[in-house]
């Protein structure tokens, strides 16, 4: 008798959780990868357009490629800080998704965005340390691997595979 | 045309970050620290140059960009420096941006206050 109303306490308590799954279901806002992807495809093509018209315009007054790459970083990373500073790119990186995370503004963002917010922490403990929340890992990273790469390159080189 | 091959491909590498967003649930900075290391790696077995070639900002601007401008300052400062290149290259290809970042983070802190977040 007991274990009869065990099981169906327990069809109960399925049935619920059934149910509530169902509800979160509905009411989780369904977002469309394809949307999502024509929207980061648009936004990240959009942002490099603009680099290239920065990296063009430095070639034209004579700057070489290596220059000219460092003023359009330069130029976008400004732009980056300066939106995020009018809270104005949070508002673009909600309709763009990953097209504004993936471009060097993302990278731009995601070091003003802590600067700004933990700035009453403290000018060590607050800005100097949020400021690398992600661009902490980002960096080690990729120091890492570049200078794990190049520690092979280094061997290959030193026998002759490589030139 | 430069103009539509930095758009193109710039956009698809945006497009194709999209699905490893939506589909693997992978936070913003675990992405940003991925994309900086296939650069790296993209760099180093040659594929990356060929693609900046095509694209322009398209291969540069994104962030796996970065990681083969860290690759090609480490690449660069070895054939210059030898053995302590590996440790000076990476630095010294990214000094712009991450200083840029740095620098212009700081100063937005100075002049704008924290925003509600709606």
């Amino acid at each position: 008798m007991v274990k009869v109303m065990a099981t169906a306490a327990e069809q109960e308590k399925q049935k619920k959780a059934k149910e509530y799954e169902k509800y979160v279901k509905q009411v989780t806002p369904t977002h469309s990868l394809f949307k999502n992807m024509c929207r980061a495809f648009l936004c990240g093509g959009a942002i490099c357009v603009l680099g290239q018209g920065i990296m063009n315009f430095c070639m034209s007054q004579g700057l070489d490629k290596e220059i000219s790459g460092g003023w359009t970083s330069l130029i976008l990373v400004l732009l980056s800080v300066l939106c995020t500073g009018f809270n104005i790119y949070p508002k673009i990186a909600k309709w763009g998704g990953a097209g504004t995370l993936v471009p060097i503004t993302g990278f731009a963002n995601s070091v003003a965005a802590p600067a700004i917010e933990y700035q009453k922490e403290g000018q060590v403990f607050g800005i100097g340390c949020k400021i690398f929340i992600i661009a902490g890992p980002v960096i080690l990273y990729g120091i890492l691997t570049s200078a794990a790469l190049g520690a092979i390159y280094y061997v290959l080189k030193l026998w002759g595979i490589v030139g | 045309m430069d103009y539509i091959n930095a758009f193109w491909v710039g956009g698809l590498i945006c497009a194709l970050v999209q699905i490893l967003l939506d589909k693997t649930k992978l936070l913003p900075g675990r992405v940003m620290v991925l994309l900086v290391c296939t650069g790296a790696v993209l760099g180093s077995v040659g594929i990356y140059n060929k693609l900046m070639d095509f694209a322009g900002a398209g291969a540069s601007v994104p962030l796996l960009g970065f990681g083969n401008l860290l690759w090609k300052g480490v690449k660069k400062a070895i054939g210059e420096q030898g053995f302590i290149g590996i440790f000076m290259g990476g630095f010294t290809s990214s000094a712009v941006g991450i200083s840029a970042a740095l620098i212009f983070a700081y100063l937005a802190s100075l002049i704008f206050k924290p925003k509600m977040k709606n």
